[in-house]
């Protein structure tokens, strides 16, 4: 018979390692969904996840248990990225005269004709990640979290351990941090 | 070029290409022996070894002692220099000069 969630925890608890492992095959997807929104190479990708589980163990006594284990762990997923993100801010060096052709093509499609440059474009995906990667930790945070994941602010503030009005702050901060960096992008581009 | 507009379309592709959520082969198994790697020992076992090596010093200490003191040829004949006597004798200083005045 399957054990539940919370067998599966009280069994780590009582010192048995083994019963980790279900709860980390059923909720690495998700763990590595969201690394994925973070970094760009399957080698840190891996190393976030990794750092995640390893953290959700020897902090599994301050589960409680009120709230979803997966919402806990979320939270620590979300930490672990932002943490991540602060850590590694080399890339946010790069100039945009180094677009790539299609990158570059899509920008100037979106200049010529604004609905004839589709969204769902490979070259558009590159672009945003170049563009997020050149955000600040923080910005990069909250413009993935409220803008592309959907999240509402108090949900934020429960992700990141922020404050809802830091979340505010932070989020008007950031969309006008994004503004500057494509305001950049197109002098560079197109003066 | 209208940046909001721009800006709304890039947040749209970011929403369009969601990031995917596989998992590398047998990822819970690597994480499972890391976890199994560092699980704390418990501090009785620690105290249990820590003795036991201390246990082991003492004892090579203790015969590199007697051994010493078994095959040195100059065991057994104190003379005037030798530095325990005079310790001894420092010590008894005054236990000394009593008995002399009595």
């Amino acid at each position: 018979m399957e054990r539940t969630e919370a067998e599966l925890i009280a069994a780590v608890l009582k010192g048995d390692a083994a019963s980790f492992e279900p709860l980390v095959q059923k909720y690495s997807p998700r763990v590595f969904a969201t690394a994925r929104r973070y970094a760009r190479r399957e080698s840190e990708i891996e190393d976030i996840a990794q750092e995640v589980w390893l953290k959700a163990f020897s902090k599994l006594q301050s589960f409680r248990g009120e709230a979803p284990f997966e919402h806990w762990l979320m939270r620590m997923t979300v930490r672990t990225c932002y943490d991540f993100l602060r850590g590694h801010q080399r890339n946010r060096e790069s100039a945009f005269s180094e677009l790539s052709e299609p990158e570059t093509d899509w920008l100037e499609r979106f200049v010529a004709d604004p609905g004839s440059a589709a969204e769902d474009a490979n070259a558009a995906k590159l672009l945003v990640s170049r563009v997020l990667e050149k955000l600040s930790p923080p910005a990069r945070l909250v413009i993935t979290l409220l803008e592309i994941e959907d999240r509402s602010v108090k949900e934020i503030a429960g992700l990141t351990g922020w404050s809802v009005a830091l979340v505010k702050v932070r989020a008007f901060r950031a969309r006008g941090e994004m503004r500057k960096i494509l305001g950049k992008m197109a002098k560079d581009k197109y003066l | 070029m209208n940046l909001a507009e721009l800006q709304k379309k890039l947040i749209a592709a970011a929403r369009a290409h969601a990031p995917g959520d596989q998992v590398p082969y047998a990822f819970e198994k690597r994480v499972t022996a890391l976890l199994a790697a560092r699980v704390a020992p418990d501090p009785a076992g620690l105290w249990v070894r820590g003795l036991w090596r201390a246990a082991v010093s003492c004892v090579a200490v203790t015969l590199l002692l007697g051994a010493w003191t078994v095959f040195n040829p100059a065991a057994g004949t104190a003379t005037p220099d030798d530095l325990s006597q005079n310790f001894e004798n420092a010590l008894l200083a005054s236990v000394d000069q009593n008995d002399q005045a009595q």
